[in-house]
């Protein structure tokens, strides 16, 4: 069943800056739990870039300072994507700091560094990821890659104006 | 879209003032007089963040040659979007599936309650 409240959903993305992107969704659940789902193969392998005929080839996580993560996924035509990193710092249940790089040659040069927080209030989990690119140029080729594409330099800006234009928009 | 268009729709939304106007001029044409009024800024300073939303072709100039009334092109507006809605449509998706699977855990934990580290 999904949750009635409002807060739950609604995902928001924002650029705090132009080498950063970052999201924050709520989930109907402890931190606890959603930290797990975010950080254990077996729970990952369900959510994360699974969709349509897209599926985990590798999914590999070593969840300690200095550790590694590597995901791989694969389609049905046999097309592989994938990313990985070293774990930075680890707080359970709120907080994971680690580098990023996507395989892909669009990628460019230099590690990302992806910050995860897990907050709870009132039984709901606030995740918020920022990341933060080498340079400019890295994240807005991440932006224009067709997975990672198109988190606005402004989608909160795309929303204010869109809002005030007639409904035929919407 | 070409990634150059989108790049100037993106730096033409990433500032407060070119969306104010943007919003302003969604409630129709306006003059520069007009859009200068409820900002703190002078014709000129309203003129140059005009250049650049012409630029990235969200904003065209109208026929009446006196007031050279600006309006709101809001084609490109819209294919910014659809390309945003991609990415968002991608997390979304994601973000759903675990939604669904969070939801399943604590089926999981209610049934089988154990203390978890």
């Amino acid at each position: 069943m999904k949750s009635s409240t409002k807060d739950v959903g609604a995902l928001k993305v924002t650029t705090p800056s132009d080498r950063e992107i970052a999201m924050t969704r709520v989930f109907d659940a402890a931190r606890s739990m959603v930290f797990d789902a975010w950080t254990k193969p077996e729970l990952l392998k369900r959510w994360l870039g699974v969709f349509g005929d897209w599926k985990f080839a590798v999914c590999e996580v070593d969840l300690k300072v200095g550790g590694k993560y590597r995901y791989v996924w694969r389609g049905s035509d046999g097309k592989e994507m994938g990313m990985g990193g070293v774990y930075r710092e680890i707080v359970r249940p709120e907080r994971i700091v680690c580098t990023e790089r996507f395989d892909e040659p669009w990628y460019g040069g230099g590690d990302a560094i992806d910050t995860t927080v897990f907050a709870e209030k009132d039984k709901k989990t606030t995740v918020t990821t920022t990341v933060l690119y080498a340079s400019k140029q890295v994240r807005d080729s991440v932006l224009k890659s067709p997975m990672e594409g198109g988190v606005a330099k402004s989608y909160d800006a795309l929303d204010e104006v869109l809002a005030s234009m007639p409904a035929k928009n919407k | 879209m070409t990634p150059a268009r989108l790049d100037a729709t993106f730096a033409a939304l990433a500032d407060p003032t070119r969306r104010a106007i943007l919003a302003r001029l969604a409630s129709g044409e306006a003059s520069v007089a007009e859009l200068a009024k409820p900002f703190a800024m002078s014709q000129p300073a309203i003129s140059k963040h005009l250049k650049v939303l012409e630029r990235a072709g969200l904003v065209s100039r109208g026929r009446d040659a006196q007031r050279r009334p600006r309006r709101l092109e809001a084609k490109p507006l819209a294919e910014a979007t659809e390309w945003l809605e991609r990415y968002r449509d991608y997390w979304e998706d994601n973000y759903q599936r675990l939604d669904a699977l969070l939801e399943e855990m604590k089926a999981t934990q209610k049934t089988n309650p154990r203390r978890k580290r």
